[in-house]
């Protein structure tokens, strides 16, 4: 029995480290996909954590904490000159 | 630490890209919306608080008044969930600039004002001169009233990014101290810890009645021209 499913349609987890490049390059870019992904990923976290019967607070407070993570990301550079050393 | 100071108010930007857009887009990604009757938590909770406070504000108004409801509703949520936001680490704070503070205060105080024109002439022109007054001092009072008249889109923008930026200047500030005084005296660091600690709690005060004012008298201002 060989059901070969097409690479397209796998999963990522099920995809193989050599089908990687390609697995990638496959994905849609289009402007809509990219739309579509960010939808996707939003809805699956929203209806994870915050979209139950009984919602904690740690579904926000997820969403607050890589907003400061991101920000410091970006901040970086300006904080890395406030540094507890002897030489910047 | 001169530039230092500052820096954290320079609007963000990536690669030349504005990342501000991204910035002052998110806070609506913690305000969904639900279609049912009974949400989840976070939605009730939500929506709870927005009955509260449209009641609240909104109940002095007519009918008239009444259709800016999701205006000012949708105002008040903006300036107090991005005020809160910029109370976290390292984030930017929109409202700290003056360019959109203006640029929410000058067409919501003019909507308001032209529309008194329009609608009710005589009463709006009648705001310039208050009851009662002696008669030789009608023309300086007429004048000084056309200013304070033209002076509040000004004061509702400085206001709020006066408020903000200094908060978040103090705290900057006191942190710093607290951090440079550890290694000099730890005494005087713990009290400079509590004063950071209780400037903290102000702040978070200011973030949300600094919201209310803004929207109190965008709403007043409504109230008197509709």
């Amino acid at each position: 029995m060989a059901s070969v499913v097409p690479l397209k349609e796998k999963k990522l987890l099920e995809v193989k480290l050599g089908e990687l490049p390609s697995w990638i390059l496959m994905r849609d870019f289009t402007p809509s996909g990219i739309a579509g992904a960010f939808q996707r990923g939003y809805y699956r976290y929203y209806n994870k954590y915050v979209n139950v019967k009984k919602g904690s607070i740690a579904g926000l407070s997820m969403v607050l904490a890589a907003y400061v993570f991101l920000n410091y990301c970006r901040s970086y550079k300006e904080l890395k000159h406030e540094r507890l050393r002897k030489y910047h | 630490m001169n530039e230092n100071l500052f820096t954290s108010f320079t609007t963000p930007v990536i690669l030349g890209l504005p990342l501000v857009t991204l910035i002052v887009l998110f806070p609506s990604l913690l305000f969904p919306t639900s279609n049912r009757l009974v949400s989840n938590r976070f939605v009730t909770l939500q929506q709870w608080m927005l009955q509260l406070v449209s009641k609240q504000m909104m109940s002095i108004h007519n009918s008239k008044g009444q259709t800016w409801t999701l205006m000012l509703m949708s105002l008040i949520l903006f300036i107090g969930s991005t005020n809160l936001l910029g109370l976290l680490p390292h984030s930017f704070t929109p409202t700290t600039q003056l360019s959109m503070n203006l640029g929410m205060a000058i067409p919501l105080w003019a909507g308001a004002v032209i529309t008194g024109f329009r609608n009710k002439t005589k009463a709006s022109l009648a705001h310039f001169l208050p009851q009662g007054t002696p008669t030789p001092l009608i023309p300086m009072l007429v004048i000084i009233e056309t200013i304070s008249l033209f002076i509040q889109p000004m004061a509702l923008a400085v206001r709020l990014t006066a408020n903000i930026t200094a908060g978040h200047l103090l705290i900057h500030l006191i942190g710093g101290a607290t951090l440079a005084l550890m290694s000099i005296s730890t005494t005087t660091a713990l009290i400079t810890f509590t004063i950071l600690i209780l400037l903290t709690i102000l702040e978070f005060a200011v973030a949300m009645i600094q919201a209310y004012v803004f929207t109190l008298l965008v709403s007043l201002y409504l109230h008197d021209n509709t």
